[in-house]
């Protein structure tokens, strides 16, 4: 006897709970008429049975436990990110510090070869800078990583950075002296330096504006 | 539940792991018993499910809040599931026969050292037998019926999961349940 095949796709509707009235009526009848076909629904319907009675198993124990130890870390990242978003003028204020910090000590680092501004009349002998007896030297003079030995006279400021400075009795300077030796020191020069500049620059314009008037 | 999770999962992605191990303990056993289901060794479903938990975590950030994390949660560890019984070439079956014995199988060499009474003996053979059934069905097959029937979950949801068309759902189901009436018939 064949059945029709339908009534396999009914079965299988059914255990879906998406069959209609009418399809359902159907498969009863044809099963109450059919052993074979009710033996294969029965069947179905164990093999269900078997698979939903599985116990159900828990997680080991330490689960969560072992899963929370396994996740990135990035609890460190997001409370710096957190103290950055609430403290805008501060991080502000650090970033510009670290570099302007970074870039100064740079520049510090790059320079420690001898160097001296350039006057016809200094005399330079093994690291060693000489104001001659007797000689004027007009403008700043600038001596790094070396020594200076003021003989003469110096019409302008010195510097000496990184190294030492000898003013002999007749030497004469008219203008500051000054001696940098360490880095903080050294910063401090800077941000003065650029501080007049700035001020130099502002100044300046001023005065071309005035002119212009 | 959902909307305890929902606000779970806004803390976790503002940063608090701490909530995060909440929503582990919510859905630790579900997540364990589908690995455990699919791939039928403690170990390695211990394994995966860890990981799809941590996938989860390291991915929040694209889960989209709409859905149920169930589902996301799920659809995960499926994909585990699949990725890691398809590396693992099965190098020994425990039913094969042991070479130059006769009707000699792996399971005997495993010695049974707890002694158990006959009752609980017999359900956990019937347990054990259900399993290596659910174990033999082809792997969609099994993934279907195994979300269906052990995970109790509707036809839409499974195939939100599966990211599948409703109606190879229902295929893959039918197909599943006919091949567990073969094999288990005689149980």
């Amino acid at each position: 006897m064949s059945c029709p095949d339908h009534i396999v796709d009914y079965m299988h509707d059914y255990l879906d709970e998406e069959i209609s009235e009418r399809e359902e009526q159907e498969l009863r009848k044809h099963l109450h008429s059919c052993s074979d076909c009710e033996q294969h629904f029965r069947e179905l319907k164990k093999a269900i049975a078997f698979v939903q009675n599985t116990s159900h198993i828990k997680a080991p124990d330490g689960f969560t436990a072992s899963v929370m130890a396994k996740l990135p870390k990035e609890k460190k990242k997001l409370e710096m990110s957190r103290w950055f978003k609430s403290h805008p003028f501060l991080s502000a204020a650090s970033l510009f510090l670290m570099l302007m910090t970074g870039s100064i000590l740079s520049t510090w680092n790059e320079d420690q070869q001898f160097s001296v501004s350039k006057q016809p009349n200094l005399v330079v002998e093994n690291g060693t800078v000489v104001v001659p007896k007797g000689e004027v030297v007009k403008g700043d003079v600038v001596v790094r990583n070396g020594r200076l030995n003021i003989e003469g006279e110096v019409q302008g400021d010195v510097t000496v950075i990184n190294g030492e400075k000898y003013l002999a009795s007749a030497g004469h300077v008219t203008g500051d002296v000054q001696e940098v030796n360490e880095v903080f020191e050294w910063i401090w020069y800077h941000i003065k330096e650029t501080a007049r500049d700035t001020v130099g620059l502002f100044g300046g314009n001023e005065e071309d504006q005035s002119l212009q008037f | 539940m959902e909307t305890i999770v929902k606000r779970r999962i806004k803390q976790v992605i503002k940063g608090d792991q701490d909530a995060y191990g909440e929503i582990v303990e919510l859905y630790r056993d579900k997540v364990f018993q589908l690995c455990y289901r699919m791939l039928g060794d403690r170990h390695e479903a211990e394994d995966i499910a860890q990981e799809a938990f941590i996938r989860a975590f390291i991915n929040i950030n694209s889960f989209n809040q709409n859905l149920k994390f169930s589902s996301w949660i799920y659809r995960i560890a499926t994909n585990l599931c699949i990725d890691r019984i398809r590396k693992k070439k099965p190098d020994y079956f425990l039913d094969a026969e042991v070479p130059g014995t006769e009707g000699l199988t792996m399971y005997s060499q495993i010695s049974s050292d707890t002694v158990l009474p006959e009752d609980e003996l017999e359900s956990l053979e019937l347990q054990d037998e259900v399993q290596k059934e659910i174990s033999k069905l082809p792997e969609k097959y099994r993934m279907a019926i195994v979300l269906k029937y052990i995970e109790e979950l509707s036809l839409n949801e499974i195939s939100e999961i599966l990211d599948l068309p409703l109606g190879t759902v229902k295929t893959r189901i039918h197909r599943g349940r006919e091949a567990l009436r073969q094999q288990l018939k005689n149980v």
